[in-house]
């Protein structure tokens, strides 16, 4: 796979290099600073794009800007925000336009390797990945919510795992229960909160962030 | 959802049917006053024998207090407050009392307006309160003629003319005019001397001066005091977070390092270990760099950083902006953590559902109003939240009111000073 990084401290630049070019990754561009980072993208067209949120010469948002430049300009331009500290207001700006292929992340998150690997995959494929805090700030702000208020504490924990943007498989994984439990708890729950059912897992999950995010 | 409130700053007002009486009343209360003045006159010659310093002990308190709560009723009939003017003795003891209060402008000056209030608050007093009282009489004399026996009420202008119950009706337009005069003149009366009393009760242009100057070293130095507690909050918070986990790291590495070829499994989970401190480490860095300076405040502005908030806020908060630059930093700053606190204040006390934040600029001022319709019953208490936001805000000149009656909604407002020149036009930094 052909990734596009954009980050500004070298030694992340250069551990985020290592790390990906070591399970198979190609690198094709690392750009330092955010004006180089729109022309990056839209000239190698990557099957992925790591970029940090602050670029110079700015040092405020600018990657979290171009990215979502990139993205009017090539749609469905799989882009995965990494940030030192992760904000709602960020996550639905990039959620915006649909469509999936976004992931935003705490930088930490990197050090689980095998998770962080999982995230940049499931993102180049059209999928999402949301942090957990993202995820668990919008679970609370719902808490008053009459329909997610009737859900189990297990339908709970499957919901928040699946605005994450994992899929069933991997939720099952995480929660020790099989596959078919899991479809049983993702039904239970779009029936409950009166969401259209759907095969698709990215569709689901965008269809569970809009919900969660439209209050 | 829009809530406009004014805060209210204004002193109580009297209902306009008082007025006479309130004439009358500081009519009276301008007569006594000659007593004091006599008092003060006769006891500062008697300071050369002695005998005028326990007199001047007792009078010049009393005067004080005779003053003050002229202060109090003028400012409820101009609806301007009156700031006490006298200075505070710079060390305790008799004769530092004597000599700050001998060479207080104010104090000669409350003895100048005894004088002024005995002769021309009298007068103004008297006659906002006679037209009145006048067009009283005037208007019931027929009855009076009627239950009075004869001759008691027959000479309605002291003897010009003598009235029976018929003719005495013919004075009835003279109570009308009285009325009238009344009406156009009673306040307008009041209202001039309640002026002429605030020229010599309030403080002089150097009075206002050093009170100015008395508040703002109160204020700086509790900014300072602030300040200083923050860093040391902060370096404390370094010290035992984020550093000792970082030793606690790399002494992990070191020893799976030296392990690594001996037993490989042993040195994999203290590596694991290594892993989960670093990650502790940085979600304690990341909440002390929020506390410090909100990074989404530094990218957004203030209007972006307040969405922020309303969004990472479990219940829902509506959020009007209408500011038409960006505020000077620390204006900025002391306005986020303002919104910050009021919000975190309804979070945590008042079992709202909603809350509202509305930010605006006018009058060279930026104007901040959190609301939420919670249980209400919030107040202003030394050590409480809103205290600390009151103190962050007097740094700036800020002020901070509270309207929460028990059952809510409660209203925080809060008036920050930012002059429209100082207010930097970005481009607008929404994406979205």
């Amino acid at each position: 796979m052909r990734v596009v990084i954009a980050e500004d401290h070298a030694l992340l630049r250069d551990g985020l290099i290592r790390l990906l070019e070591a399970h198979d990754f190609e690198v094709v561009e690392a750009v330092d600073n955010g004006p180089r980072l729109v022309p990056a993208l839209v000239e190698h067209r990557p099957d992925v794009a790591v970029v940090d949120v602050r670029l110079p010469p700015t040092f405020t948002d600018e990657g979290l800007k171009a990215a979502i430049e990139a993205r009017r300009q090539v749609p469905g331009l799989p882009v995965l925000v990494l940030s030192q500290y992760v904000e709602q207001l960020y996550a639905r700006e990039l959620l915006t336009g649909g469509g999936g292929a976004v992931g935003y992340l705490l930088k930490d998150r990197v050090s689980n390797v095998a998770e962080f690997l999982d995230s940049v995959r499931r993102v180049a494929g059209g999928g999402t990945a949301m942090d957990p805090d993202v995820i668990g700030q919008l679970l609370a702000r719902n808490t008053r919510d009459e329909p997610i208020g009737r859900l189990t504490p297990r339908e709970s924990e499957v919901l928040g795992l699946m605005a994450e943007g994992r899929s069933n498989a991997a939720i099952a994984g995480a929660l020790f229960v099989t596959e078919k439990a899991v479809s049983k708890h993702t039904n239970n729950i779009f029936s409950k909160l009166d969401l259209p059912p759907s095969e698709d897992d990215n569709r689901r999950v965008m269809a569970v962030l809009t919900y969660l995010s439209s209050r | 959802m829009t809530i406009t409130q004014q805060a209210p700053r204004v002193p109580m007002r009297f209902p306009a049917l008082a007025q006479p009486f309130v004439a009358l009343g500081l009519a009276i209360l301008a007569e006594l006053g000659i007593a004091f003045f006599v008092l003060n006159v006769v006891a500062v010659p008697l300071i050369a024998v002695w005998v005028g310093i326990p007199l001047l002990l007792v009078f010049v308190p009393c005067t004080r207090w005779f003053a003050n709560c002229h202060r109090v009723i003028y400012a409820s009939i101009t609806g301007v407050p009156i700031p006490k003017p006298y200075k505070k003795p710079p060390m305790k003891g008799l004769l530092m009392w004597l000599r700050t209060t001998l060479t207080d402008p104010a104090t000669w000056r409350d003895i100048a307006w005894l004088l002024v209030n005995a002769v021309v608050g009298f007068t103004l007093t008297l006659l906002s309160a006679i037209f009145f009282l006048a067009s009283i009489f005037y208007l019931i004399y027929p009855f009076l003629v009627w239950v009075t026996p004869d001759g008691v009420f027959t000479e309605p202008f002291g003897g010009l003319f003598t009235v029976n119950v018929a003719t005495s009706f013919l004075v009835i337009p003279v109570g009308l005019i009285a009325f009238l005069i009344w009406r156009g003149s009673g306040e307008r009366l009041l209202k001039a001397t309640a002026y002429i009393g605030k020229s010599l009760l309030g403080p002089t242009e150097s009075a206002q001066l050093a009170i100015r100057v008395r508040e703002l070293s109160e204020s700086r130095a509790e900014t300072v005091d602030t300040q200083a507690a923050e860093l040391r909050r902060i370096e404390r918070d370094l010290h035992d977070g984020a550093q000792a986990r970082l030793a606690a790291l790399s002494m992990n590495l070191g020893m799976a390092e030296e392990m690594v070829a001996r037993d490989p499994a042993q040195a994999a989970a203290l590596l694991t270990e290594a892993r989960e401190s670093a990650s502790t480490a940085l979600s304690e860095l990341r909440d002390l760099v929020r506390g410090i300076h909100p990074p989404v405040l530094a990218d957004r502005g203030l209007e972006g950083a307040v969405k922020a908030l309303a969004l990472s806020m479990p219940f829902k908060v509506d959020v009007t902006i209408d500011l038409p630059g960006r505020p000077p930093a620390p204006v900025e700053s002391a306005a986020y953590f303002a919104v910050a606190e009021a919000l975190a204040n309804a979070l945590k006390h008042s079992a709202a559902t909603t809350a509202w934040v509305q930010l605006s600029h006018e009058r060279e001022r930026l104007h901040i109003l959190v609301g939420d319709d919670g249980v209400g019953g919030a107040t202003v208490r030394p050590g409480g939240g809103l205290y600390g936001i009151e103190r962050r805000l007097a740094a700036f000149d800020g002020t901070l009111t509270v309207a929460s009656p028990t059952g809510g909604p409660t209203t925080v407002i809060m008036e920050l000073p930012c002059e429209s020149s100082s207010l930097k036009i970005t481009p607008s930094s929404g994406t979205a």
